[in-house]
């Protein structure tokens, strides 16, 4: 299954129980050297577009948006041990936190690769 | 994911150092910084740009501030009713650091100055130099000739290594120590070097003509030692060395005795002094410094790894508020977060334990003596 994108530069990939989350190679790009990352609890749950956790580079720091509504079921703890995998493997062992979804139906609305890659042209 | 701070330079009304074209060249990010388009990091990164100058030697375009040169028998005494520092008693080639003052004693900007042999040559922020410009004007235009000096560029060198990319280029500059300045040559161009900067490390700062600048500054990045670093990294090097940036660590609001810089007033100018007073501002600042600050400028580690970023609210153990963070990081070289903080004097002290609120969560600060990694400067043998 392809990624889905928001304009908040998040993606989604919906697995079977649940979808994982990240922020984009865009995202990285623009803020450069992750140092600090806040994740969400475990067991909470969260409205889309509510601030569900935080990444942090030398120069800048930016909230990261649940792009669905959800529970937390994971969190990436080796994110939180090692920020830098936001830049390396923004879209693989960088991956923030996974999120069982309450809306399914809000996927729909997210971007595909296409419209996001126009987003950031 | 959101952020501003990152935003594209809008490119229509931002002005262009003579290095603009170099730093597209080198794969920059360009951000508006001070009504320029400037390089915020290269392709190396802010966190690569940072333990290099550091370790080597950085190239910085610092072009964005402002020149100018005071002249005339009577420039000292003239800059000396503007500033609460000895400008009179500065010899010639060495440099001082200074500040305007208003009539409250707020700091309107923080400079560098220098005796040459025929002016004293003075370093404003880019952010304040036509708003200074005007200031020394208007008050001492009379006494001396204000010249701005918009057709040169400024490069900061900066790291243990800077001395010798640059001696290979400019033989002679070894032999200064930290706060000299003196007249070079380079290639037939006249440059003004001193060796101080505003990392912590040893190295210099040249001032040259904009027609030669570019090509000057290419002849550096060749210098094996060398690398071109960003305002991101300048950022993160001077909160280390514990040096303020204008506009976030002090303003016109804020005295140098808050901003605890009451080192950079010399005895002389200080109450009993033989040139005690006589600035703009002297009475509220020479007041504070025998009655103290209500407030004062202070270092701070976090004792969780969370960095504290400017404007965070500070409070004392009993939850109390008693100021706010206004420059914060994970520092590269401490590898620690670090802060500056205006906090009430009496929490001031080293070793004093303070909460800093971080999106509504308390972070455990200590304050702690600055700077946060050691200067390095050249002081001589």
């Amino acid at each position: 299954m392809s990624l889905l994108y928001t304009a908040d530069h998040e993606w989604v990939d919906q697995g079977a129980d649940s979808a994982t989350v990240g922020i984009t190679h865009h995202a990285q790009d623009a803020l450069g050297d992750v140092v600090f990352v806040e994740l969400p609890e475990v067991g909470k749950s969260f409205a889309q577009g509510e601030v569900a956790g935080v990444v942090e580079s030398v120069k800048a720091a930016a909230d990261v948006y649940m792009p669905v509504s959800g529970v937390v079921t994971e969190v990436n703890e080796s994110l939180r041990d090692n920020p830098a995998l936001a830049n390396t493997d923004p879209l693989g062992a960088g991956w923030f936190f996974k999120v069982r979804l309450s809306e399914p139906a809000q996927l729909s609305a997210l971007m595909d690769e296409a419209a996001y890659q126009a987003l950031t042209q | 994911m959101s952020d501003t701070s990152f935003a594209p330079a809008s490119p229509a009304a931002l002005l262009r150092t003579p290095l603009y074209d170099l730093h597209l060249a080198l794969g920059a990010r360009m951000v508006p910084f001070a009504g320029y388009s400037m390089p915020v990091q290269y392709p190396a990164g802010v966190l690569a740009e940072h333990l290099h100058t550091r370790k080597l030697a950085g190239l910085f375009d610092v072009s964005h501030m402002g020149q100018l040169s005071l002249s005339g028998p009577q420039a000292a005494q003239a800059l000396e009713t503007l500033v609460p520092v000895d400008v009179i008693g500065l010899a010639p080639g060495r440099q001082r650091y200074g500040m305007l003052l208003n009539e409250a004693g707020g700091i309107l900007d923080d400079l560098m100055f220098s005796r040459r042999a025929d002016d004293i040559f003075v370093v404003v922020n880019g952010a304040c130099k036509v708003t200074d410009l005007a200031h020394i004007t208007q008050h001492i235009g009379a006494q001396c000739t204000v010249t701005p000096l918009p057709e040169q560029a400024l490069l900061a060198l900066q790291g243990p290594a800077a001395v010798h990319a640059l001696e290979r280029l400019v033989p002679g500059v070894a032999a200064m120590v930290f706060m000299d300045g003196a007249e070079f040559a380079w290639q037939g161009h006249p440059i003004f070097v001193t060796r101080s900067g505003y990392t912590g490390e040893d190295g210099f700062e040249i001032s040259l003509h904009q027609d030669c600048a570019s090509a000057f500054a290419q002849a550096l990045l060749v210098q094996p030692e060398v690398m071109p670093i960003g305002l991101g990294a300048r950022n993160s090097l001077r909160l280390e060395a514990g040096l303020c940036l204008y506009g976030n660590d002090m303003d016109a609001q804020t005295t140098p005795v808050e901003a605890a810089l009451g080192w950079a007033i010399q005895k002389v100018r200080r109450s009993g002094g033989a040139r005690a007073g006589g600035f703009i501002g002297a009475d509220k600042v020479l007041a504070q410094m025998h009655t103290g600050p209500e407030r004062l400028r202070v270092g701070l580690r976090a004792l969780e790894r969370v960095p504290v970023r400017e404007h965070s609210a500070l409070q004392d153990a009993s939850g109390q508020a008693v100021g706010e963070v206004c420059s914060g990081l994970l520092a590269p070289t401490a590898d620690a977060p670090i802060a500056m903080a205006y906090v009430r004097a009496d929490c001031a002290a080293p070793g004093t334990l303070l909460q800093a609120l971080v999106r509504a969560k308390q972070v455990p600060m200590q304050v702690c003596p600055m700077p946060f990694v050691p200067h390095r400067y050249h002081r001589g043998a």
